[in-house]
């Protein structure tokens, strides 16, 4: 089954619809609590930096008998340091944003953590690409 | 293997009373309620007894079973026990000793508040919630609450605080202190009185427990009708000895933050069914902050708005505050010297397992195939959630025929397209609408009841 959800810059405020509707999907295919937990800290997180970080983008999310496969893509700016961005705490985001209570860095280490599969590609001035999976 | 225990619900549906009129399967949290042949259906594993059903209803089609003060004559020993916030509901006039001389008069040889051994409870959850590598812990005080986690947020079951609430202690509490005075428990009869639905279910099949120490259930609002049939306008006797373990904090127990006080700025307080099925798709997502204890309580101003309370909920609980104030905290009592040891020994809950009622089927590769076709049904559905069908709204709908329990042609606006297309007749498209609705449900009826504001 297959699910695009179209992420705008900006806004904050509908951050967590596609993690909120991800979830009550795999609700109802009663995969374990705690499998559904991560997936929805990681795309929420996910769809949190599209909105705080890019210009724009959009996610799709796959989910089968076996699991979820989430892509993640925006339109810019790309990131220019993807290993500081992968460490604990780093931040690039904008003072606005950190006042709204996003941006405290950990976004894609968190991913990380909570997912079974993760890959991150970045081209700056093009945009970035996650890409991770959890199995059920 | 899993045990199964028979689920038990409070709320009936009288099919003589009720019209079909939609409100109930509206306002329901959990999507429970169908119409078929023209009355509402009750699905009892996703139903949580919280009673919004019977608040919407404008004919009083909804009932609790309860069991009649006469069975009081088969005990030697006849417990009252009722929550606080019974007290709460009578105009000023009525004092606490006044109710408790109607209650005697009533035929009751012994009087509970419920949260007297509430310093116990206190002592219990703090540690449970101290003890517990999660955060934060949720209340178990609210049984519709508890029931809600259960089938909608199993993920959360294990955040519950594992203590039992004032209502399931209440009565072991009375049983252990006449026992003390030598009474044999078949002289004692228990009675609870409930301030709702949920509680009523919850007394009478305690989660996790073979039998309920409770012999009888009472509807608060039925002994409401008797006290204000006996009491009084002067107090002859002085009841207050018969208070003299009752605090502050029982007393508040049941309003909101009456649990939630007791974790000082690391708590939160979420009352009204609606409001907590909110907080905790956030708190499922990580997005509640970290704090210790969150209280939550399935009716608006806490059990003050109880579906089976008179009067108003603001009123109730003003005067509660009041009352309080002139009751001790419950630091200041002695526990021990009140309660027995056996009681502390019931404090401890079994835990709570989840419940997947909502899983389209156990099989996850069938589940998968449903959601898909319900994704291809709502294509065709106005999803204008008008309720026509017999449920709540098109996404319920679309549920349901993948669960081969409705079909494309109970939706009248599918019905009125085939119609055109000349799929069907007539006579096929009205005997689907009588399905849901009932005969005769479409014939003019100038004392048909159920229109706007009746339900409020």
């Amino acid at each position: 089954m297959k699910l695009e959800f179209d992420i705008a810059s900006g806004d904050f405020s509908k951050a967590g619809r596609a993690s909120s509707r991800i979830k009550k999907m795999l609700k109802q295919l009663q995969v374990d609590p705690k499998v559904i937990k991560r997936i929805v800290v990681a795309i929420y997180e996910a769809e949190v930096n599209v909105v705080a970080h890019s210009v724009g983008g959009k996610m799709l999310a796959e989910i089968d008998g076996t699991g979820i496969r989430v892509i993640v893509q925006d339109n810019g700016p790309g990131i220019e340091d993807i290993e500081k961005a992968m460490q604990e705490g780093y931040s690039t985001a904008s003072k606005a944003v950190r006042n709204m209570g996003f941006g405290a860095g950990m976004g894609l280490p968190n991913i990380n953590r909570n997912t079974d599969e993760f890959t991150i590609e970045s081209e700056l001035g093009v945009g970035t690409v996650l890409t991770f999976r959890n199995n059920f | 293997m899993m045990k199964v225990v028979e689920k038990y619900h409070a709320i009936t549906v009288d099919k003589d009373k009720c019209t079909g009129c939609t409100h109930c399967m509206k306002s329901c949290p959990t999507e429970a309620i169908r119409i078929r042949g023209g009355v509402a259906k009750i699905n009892a594993d996703r139903c949580v007894d919280c009673g919004n059903c019977l608040r919407a209803c404008p004919v009083d089609a909804f009932y609790v079973e309860q069991d009649s003060l006469e069975q009081l004559n088969k005990y030697k020993y006849r417990v009252v026990l009722f929550p606080s916030v019974m007290i709460g509901q009578f105009p000023e006039i009525y004092t606490e000793g006044k109710i408790y001389e109607a209650l005697q008069k009533l035929g009751f040889t012994h009087i509970f508040e419920v949260e007297q051994p509430i310093g116990l409870l206190i002592d219990a959850i703090k540690q449970e919630v101290q003890k517990s590598p999660r955060k934060p812990m949720i209340s178990s005080f609210c049984p519709a609450i508890v029931r809600l986690i259960q089938s909608r947020y199993p993920s959360l079951v294990d955040n519950i605080v594992p203590v039992k609430a004032p209502h399931d202690l209440a009565a072991c509490h009375a049983i252990e202190l006449l026992a003390k005075q030598g009474v044999k428990r078949e002289e004692i009869g228990t009675f609870y009185v409930s301030p709702c639905s949920a509680k009523m279910a919850a007394v009478k099949r305690p989660l996790g427990e073979e039998v309920s120490a409770v012999d009888g259930l009472i509807k608060m609002s039925d002994l409401y009708n008797h006290i204000m049939r006996v009491i009084e306008k002067e107090e002859k006797t002085d009841t207050a000895p018969l208070r003299k373990n009752l605090t502050l904090d029982g007393i508040l127990w049941s309003l909101p933050r009456g649990e939630a006080r007791h974790f000082r700025r690391n708590s939160m307080a979420v009352d009204g069914i609606h409001n907590v099925v909110k907080i905790l798709e956030r708190m499922e997502n990580d997005e509640v902050p970290v704090l210790d204890f969150l209280e939550l309580k399935s009716c608006h101003q806490g059990c003050a708005g109880g579906i089976l309370l008179t009067g108003n909920r603001f009123l109730t609980v003003e005067r509660l505050q009041k009352r309080s104030k002139r009751y001790p905290h419950a630091s200041s009592i002695d526990v021990s010297a009140v309660s027995c040891l056996g009681i502390k020994n019931k404090m401890k809950a079994d835990p709570i397992e989840p419940s997947y009622v909502f899983a389209l089927d156990p099989d996850r590769l069938k589940a998968l195939e449903k959601m898909q076709k319900v994704d291809r049904i709502l294509c065709q559905l106005p999803g204008i959630d008008c309720g026509s069908c017999g449920a709540p709204n098109c996404h319920a709908l679309a549920e349901d025929m993948v669960q081969g329990q409705a079909k494309m042609t109970d939706c009248i606006f599918l019905q009125n397209r085939y119609l055109n297309e000349k799929k069907i007749n007539i006579e096929k498209a009205t005997k689907n609408l009588e399905k849901a609705w009932g005969k005769n449900r479409f014939d003019a009826d100038c004392n048909r009841r159920g229109g706007r504001n009746e339900g409020f």
